[in-house]
């Protein structure tokens, strides 16, 4: 068990008192509050949060730059389409764990799960701001209103039964918290059913957000625009998620490093090597996939264009290359190369799914659309609060760290 | 057609419905060849550019009177506040004019991907738009090949703003304002069928008048407001690119498959689970 300075016990779950009183004491603020990333974040998220207000105040208007030509910008292709193709480490790592019975990426699943729900959480929540009705957001869940033809009706149904089933999956580690051991021997043991209910569910919303855009046929520019992009997106999805998880544990093992048994430390590094090869795979077949829809859309005439040589810029820089760095730095047992690899994937995986939802959205449009410095702080605002809870939850329930002794015994 | 599977849609449980998102989809439409949708024939070469129009329609729907006048060379664009407009153009044959609005297509993309019905498709043909179940995600615009549906963005309780053939007027009898007003009688209101004759037999009996194509008859799978012109309609600020398949149908094959994986991939996970699975791993399970 680890202390803090002044002796008090720092991370330690319920072990029979009252759970309100444990609450209320958890609720207290953990660890330093003047952190450099505190200092920053802070101030963004009130700046955003004063946005958000002016936003429902005055509308839409007063602080998008959104057109009625490109009805959606940041808010929905970098917050909810990016931020959701990130979020897929989750269900990539409980298809491993689970289905495939790969138990040596067990120990990087709870806090993969945990990330996935809070992005889907957070960034399928900015999708509230967007929305001008926010009011009749319910209409599609319930009432007499269901526009079953609507690829978006599939979308906010999966969102919704999607957040259901991660909680699920995350529930035994707020049980084992709170000390509720009757609650956690019930919730584990739905965790089978909601990673393959799951895992469905993942599937098909990951290619619906693409496939959102299949009727904007004419607006979308070709060399983005093919009846495949569904498919793209899931099989991107893959190695979006799973560098996701790269990178959260490069930064997790540094801020969360007490938490860590001296076991796990040890097998991480044997962790990131796995999910490095199959990231490169899942790109390999991601990258073939992109030469077919390029040779048989016989998209070769776009390529000498500003537009062309950003389209190269993104195969070659932000998908070959990467794959390529993840091949060779599994082989060479190189994990900073593999980092390296993963930010460079990310960033590949950021500029496609905004090429084909704003830089390539409406891209022969007189004005162009580009975003106000409010989006991007609303976007990060979005970012940060996700962040600030994602270290609460970290810092109080089993996550990193070991499950109590009870819980061991379980199982 | 609408009211049974209205009724459908409350028998099912919500579970169901959302599983099966895709299954009814051709359900959702009806056969445009089955019913008769009224439309309005806007003959380009009878029309002045008076912009009677344009004022009778903001008059109808109580939105602030156009100020804005025609010039030749200048497009303007309907917006929340001008559901229609109509454009000048300089052709060899002089100045040619144009009126835009919404084209109220037959088996329309934006109430394909409304997920409320606000966008819906009435049984007589116009496109119109019910504040009571829309949301605001502007999925309608982002889909509509015509960029016709607008969205007031200085607004806290914005509406979608888009022509609605005057619907309101039409069950009460009357014909919609632009029609009604139009002094040069460049604007017909009937059944598409009647008006794509109409507008076959002007051709047949003013040979040269107008080219030989009549905008809307295919477009996006044929849409309910129909044009004639004497130059190409590229020229006059058309889209000419579109493809004469419905847009929905872009959807089709991804709702399609919806079903489908929902049944056999968890059989699939089911089964792999089962296969991967050892001695060793049976003992600690739920780990």
């Amino acid at each position: 068990m680890k202390t803090d300075s002044a002796g008090a016990v720092l991370h330690r779950d319920n072990d029979g008192s009252s759970i309100i009183r444990f609450l209320i004491a958890e609720l207290k603020p953990k660890g330093k509050i003047l952190t450099p990333f505190n200092i920053i974040s802070l101030p963004i998220m009130l700046l955003g949060l004063i946005l958000i207000v002016i936003r429902f105040w005055k509308g839409l208007g007063a602080v998008t730059n959104l057109t009625q030509e490109v009805p959606w910008g940041l808010w929905i292709g970098f917050d909810v389409v990016t931020g959701v193709a990130f979020a897929g480490g989750a269900y990539v790592l409980t298809f491993m764990v689970y289905i495939l019975n790969m138990k040596q990426y067990h120990s990087v699943v709870r806090i993969t799960v945990l990330n996935g729900f809070l992005a889907y959480l957070f960034y399928a929540g900015a999708l509230l701001l967007d929305l001008g009705r926010p009011w009749n957001v319910i209409n599609p869940i319930i009432g007499n209103s269901f526009g079953t033809s609507s690829v978006l009706f599939l979308v906010a149904w999966h969102f919704l039964l999607y957040m259901i089933a991660q909680l699920i999956e995350f529930s035994p580690a707020v049980a084992e918290w709170l000390g509720a051991k009757r609650a956690r021997r019930i919730l584990s043991g739905m965790t089978v059913a909601a990673v393959i209910f799951g895992i469905t569910l993942s599937t098909l919303h990951q290619s619906g957000l693409g496939a959102l855009y299949l009727m904007a046929k004419e607006k979308i520019h070709p060399l983005w625009y093919n009846e495949f992009i569904p498919i793209l997106f899931f099989v991107s999805s893959i190695f979006a998620g799973l560098s996701m998880v790269i990178f959260e544990g490069t930064i997790s093992h540094r801020v969360f490093f007490d938490q860590i048994s001296e076991k796990h430390h040890a097998e991480h590094n044997r962790i990131v090597k796995g999910l490095s090869r199959i990231c490169a795979v899942a790109m390999f077949a991601y990258f073939f996939l992109q030469v077919l829809v390029f040779v048989h859309g016989k998209n070769g005439q776009y390529l000498d264009s500003a537009m062309g040589y950003w389209y190269l810029a993104e195969m070659l820089g932000f998908v070959l290359l990467p794959m390529v760095l993840f091949f060779y730095s599994y082989r060479r047992g190189n994990i900073s190369l593999i980092r390296i690899a993963a930010i460079l994937t990310m960033l590949g995986v950021i500029i496609n799914r905004l090429n084909v939802t704003v830089i390539g959205f409406r891209w022969d449009a007189a004005v162009r659309y580009v975003p106000t410095w409010m989006e991007l702080v609303v976007t990060l605002a979005v970012i940060f609060t996700e962040i600030w809870v994602f270290r609460w939850v970290v810092n109080r329930m089993p996550v990193l760290r070991e499950s109590p002794a009870w819980a061991k015994e379980e199982q | 057609m609408k009211i049974q599977r209205r009724t459908f849609l409350k028998v099912a449980g919500v579970s169901g419905v959302a599983l099966a998102a895709g299954t009814r989809l051709g359900g959702a439409r009806t056969p445009a060849e089955k019913t008769e949708f009224f439309g309005i024939l806007y003959d380009s070469t009878r029309c002045a550019g008076c912009q009677t129009c344009e004022t009778s329609c903001a008059e109808a729907n109580s939105l602030p009177a156009p100020t804005e006048t025609i010039t030749a060379g200048v497009v303007r664009k309907t917006d929340e506040k001008h559901r229609t407009v109509v454009n000048a153009f300089s052709a060899e044959s002089g100045e040619v004019y144009l009126k835009k609005q919404c084209m109220h297509c037959n088996e329309p993309a934006c109430t394909a991907a409304c997920l409320t019905q606000a966008m819906y498709k009435t049984k007589e043909g116009p496109v119109i738009w019910r504040a009571d179940k829309c949301m605001g995600c502007r999925y309608c615009m982002v889909s509509c090949p015509f960029d016709s549906p607008k969205f007031e963005y200085h607004s806290s309780n914005p509406k979608i703003e888009k022509c609605n053939m005057c619907y309101p007027r039409l069950q009460e009898g009357k014909v919609p304002a632009c029609v009604e007003n139009c002094p040069a009688e460049a604007l017909t209101y009937g059944p598409r069928r009647e008006l794509i004759a109409e507008a076959r037999k002007r051709m047949a009996e003013n040979p040269g008048q107008y080219i030989d194509h009549i905008y809307g008859e295919h477009e996006a799978g044929g849409t309910s407001f129909l044009y004639l012109a004497g130059v190409d309609f590229a020229e006059v600020g058309l889209k000419t690119s579109l493809q004469s398949k419905p847009y929905p149908e872009l959807t089709k094959g991804f709702l399609y498959s919806v079903p489908a994986i929902f049944v056999l991939w968890p059989a699939m996970l089911l089964g792999m689970r089962e296969a991967t699975k050892d001695k060793n791993t049976e003992e600690d399970e739920n780990r």
